[in-house]
């Protein structure tokens, strides 16, 4: 007996939910099932903290946002993906409010809107600093709404089922059960996130781990621009949890052990007492993560037992304006850090936190195998080129996650039925779980030992500073990495809630997305944006003004192609920042 | 301070065993470990077949939460230290069939939560080219408390007649469903009544006030069925007295 659907949805976060109403709003006939490995509420969309930029304010104008995307991008955004979000995000956030979320108000009861990096207009809607976490509430329960919408929560999809170039079903594994089931589907949407796990320090939750990225990679689908990875300016050291953007748009300062705000050091403007827009503090991510190396590099960051720290600084802000447009700033950094930003400093330190890379796709999220689509940090469309800015990707993931949604809702009702052939690639699969996990031979090493041997590879070779030595010694490494995690030892051998089998599933998930990344590192040979090469350190728009798109090949290898960037109105030109 | 604390875990792997078990653990104790990091570190390095939810470990996602020495808590908001010299007692939380070690089957909050209309409910839509609906942050502040529940399932762990009644809708359906009565935009606080005035609703709670005692998150579940209980009882006033046009 197989399930079949119209519509999977794999992952039910912002863009896997907001599709999902997309998809019973335009087509209510068709049948839709989200498939997640947790609770959709769980999603790590829940973590986003500062915002969601739309144009709103009178002031404001689509083309300046436009503008902001591009150059914070390092022109690397496809312009007309870019022109196309910017014009429906106001709107999607506005579905959000009628939706029901808190978003923070204006005292006359409008949409109040903050500054971000980056961005040279304050266009930033937020829910206080837990934005992501109402957003994601917010679709979730709307979502109940509609129960046409069938949820599978807590399943682990392990493969896409691939025929004939389209794309026709899926299998998964149902945690509580341990079974394997065969979901044929006429159409497939990778809602997955992105893949911050395969670092050592990451705001990512445990569940990212590329899981969607390495599905539609094995399927024959390119990844894009996977050598992009943005390091957030300000994690706390050990946990790597975040502290918002927003916090520095509220006003607070970064400064080097001896209390002075460096970021003037590095072309990003001069120290005024407010906030400045695109200026110090202010500016994009990719340039402050790489002014705290140059500052480590000189000797001016704190030493602490987790690593080298500069301070965030918010005690001139108070209590008041902490407490009102930051309280979750204070609660994590009391709850575990155990200082109180109001009295004290906050030490910070660069940390992964997104992928600007991801599955191909058109600006409707569809991939190169028909019926198969992406959707958010899982996919990349382009809009965030070589860096993104903060608050872009919660309304990417509405805005992409509607339009591929209604995508495939389109394609899944004129597509024919899946057919039999997909039946004898899921019995091999069904078969690789059995047999080759949970069946394996004890090997010799430890999923978690592998795990952060591949995490320690990616630090060493793909950090904020990269070169062409460390890159190719790290590809070797990953490749071991992979021969050894193909007999690593599972202690587990039993179906109930089988949690480190799905560790294992990730791990080799992640070891693919790992490689894809180092392989597109290692071949541009150009700075831009989050991707900065010592042995190449300008841009090279001669040469890689393109996107990379990194294949499989049959025999595990990769094969790296470029494709142009599309420019519409914006020529490729300067980033300007603090002038 | 030593530099090794015990934790008991529960154990339960319903392919072995017809019942729990406790197994021992020493984990390295650590200022800044939570129990959840004690727990990844067991997984880790000493013993792969345990199992357990865990995701954000920054106490949002709501995944991670367990009975720590007999009390329901997000185990990566709480520390190893605050349990010296040990050891620490690890259970899945109570009031839920167990499906795992420390995995809790919560489909049963799943399934109620749709019942109290947990959305905007509106007798006419107006289009988003017509604007946000204005709400002033007095407005806001009526429901705010109540949409900060992260789902974590430690007030129904806490909730005595949950334990004793599953029909009991329960602490958190009941704060979700007024964070929608409470919220100005929402119109379908009438559609909400029936179900939160069933014997199963509101009214099944003694007030022992446990849920909000271990809400990790400050939202009063305890309060807001209180306060829903005084609506009900006006509502069913009204009803007697008045007829339904006018209610």
């Amino acid at each position: 007996m197989v399930v079949t659907h119209d519509v999977v949805l794999v992952g039910g976060g912002a863009a896997g939910l907001r599709a999902a109403i997309a998809i019973a709003e335009a087509a209510p006939g068709l049948s839709v099932a989200i498939f997640s490995k947790v609770y959709p509420m769980r999603s790590h969309t829940v973590s986003a903290e500062g915002g969601a930029a739309g144009v709103i304010g009178p002031d404001d104008t689509l083309d300046e946002h436009i503008y902001d995307t591009i150059s914070g991008s390092d022109w690397l955004g496809d312009q007309d993906a870019v022109e196309a979000f910017v014009a429906e995000a106001p709107d999607e956030l506005l579905r959000l409010e009628h939706w029901g979320c808190p978003w923070s108000r204006e005292p006359d009861g409008h949409i109040a809107v903050r500054s971000f990096g980056g961005m040279k207009r304050m266009r930033t809607w937020f829910a206080a600093d837990k934005t992501g976490f109402h957003l994601l509430h917010t679709l979730f329960q709307t979502t109940l709404k509609y129960p046409e919408v069938a949820r599978y929560d807590e399943w682990f999809v392990t493969r896409l089922l691939v025929e004939d170039g389209r794309v026709q079903g899926v299998v998964a594994l149902e945690l509580m059960s341990g079974r394997v089931e065969i979901i044929a589907a006429r159409a497939v949407v990778l809602c997955t996130g992105g893949c911050g796990r395969v670092f050592p320090f990451t705001t990512n939750a445990n569940i990212k781990t590329g899981d969607g990225m390495a599905l539609a990679y094995r399927a024959g689908a390119p990844l894009k621009d996977m050598e992009f990875v943005q390091y957030h300016p300000t994690g706390l050291p050990f946990t790597g949890i975040l502290i918002t953007e927003a916090a520095r748009s509220e006003g607070g300062w970064l400064i080097n052990k001896d209390g002075y705000r460096y970021l003037q050091d590095y072309d990003l403007g001069q120290p005024e007492p407010t906030p400045v827009l695109r200026s110090m503090e202010l500016g994009p991510r990719d340039r402050l993560s790489q002014a705290f190396v140059h500052e480590m590099e000189k000797g001016r960051t704190i030493d602490t037992p987790y690593g080298q720290v500069v301070h965030l600084d918010l005690r001139h802000l108070g209590a008041r304006v902490i407490d009102t447009k930051l309280p979750f700033v204070r609660e994590l950094c009391l709850n575990y850090q155990n200082i109180d930003p109001v009295t004290e400093l906050v030490p910070v330190r660069p940390v992964v936190h997104y992928m600007m890379g991801g599955v191909h796709t058109d600006m409707h999220g569809a991939t190169p195998i028909h019926g198969l689509y992406a959707a958010g940090e899982a996919a990349c469309v382009s809009i965030n080129g070589a860096n993104r800015l903060g608050s872009n990707s919660l309304p990417e993931c509405l805005v992409f996650g509607a339009r591929a949604g209604r995508a495939a809702a389109e394609y899944a009702a004129a597509a024919a039925a899946p057919g039999s052939a997909v039946l004898a690639q899921a019995s091999d699969e069904q078969r690789r779980l059995e047999r080759d996990l949970l069946s394996r031979p004890a090997g010799p090493d430890r999923i978690a030992v592998i795990r952060a041997e591949m995490q320690q590879v990616m630090e060493a070779s793909a950090g904020i500073y990269r070169d062409g030595d460390a890159l190719a010694k790290g590809a070797e490494a990953l490749r071991e990495l992979q021969q050894r995690a193909r007999s690593a030892t599972l202690d587990d051998r039993s179906h109930t809630f089988n949690t480190e089998l799905i560790a294992a599933l990730e791990l080799s998930n992640m070891l693919d997305v790992a490689e894809a990344i180092i392989v597109c590192a290692l071949r541009r040979e150009e700075s831009r944006g989050a991707h900065q090469r010592t042995d190449f350190p300008v841009r090279d728009d001669d040469r890689f003004l393109a996107h990379s798109l990194v294949y499989r090949q049959p025999d595990g290898s990769c094969r790296v192609a470029y494709a142009p960037v599309t420019i519409t109105r914006w020529p490729p030109g300067k980033r300007v920042y603090g002038r | 301070m030593t530099d090794t604390i015990t934790m008991q875990v529960s154990r339960y792997r319903p392919e072995q065993e017809t019942r729990p078990t406790v197994q021992e653990y020493e984990v390295p104790l650590r200022p800044d470990w939570a129990v959840l990091d004690g727990l990844n570190h067991i997984k880790d390095h000493q013993d792969g077949t345990l199992s357990y939810r865990w995701s954000c470990r920054m106490g949002i996602c709501g995944s991670c939460g367990m009975t720590v020495n007999g009390e329901p808590k997000l185990t990566c908001a709480a520390f190893l230290t605050d349990y010296e010299p040990g050891p620490v007692r690890v259970e899945p939380l109570s009031n839920f069939p167990v499906i795992r070690d420390l995995v809790v089957e919560i489909g049963d909050f799943l399934r109620k939560l749709p019942k109290v209309l947990p959305w905007i409910v509106r007798d006419t839509e107006k289009p988003t080219s017509e604007g946000e609906y204005l709400q002033t942050p007095e407005e806001q502040d009526a429901y705010k408390q109540y949409s900060m529940c992260i789902n974590c399932m430690l007030c129904y762990s806490a909730c005595p007649v949950y334990g004793l009644d599953p029909h009991f809708i329960g602490p958190a359906v009941i704060a979700l469903a007024q964070r929608y009565n409470l919220d100005s935009r929402d119109q379908g606080a009438a559609d909400r009544l029936d179900l939160l005035t069933h014997p199963d609703g509101v009214w099944g709670c003694t007030f022992v006030g446990e849920c909000t005692r271990a809400c990790p998150k400050g939202v009063d579940p305890a309060g807001a069925i209180q306060r829903y209980k005084l609506t009900a009882a006006m509502q069913s006033i009204k009803a007697f007295l008045l007829p339904r046009g006018s209610r």
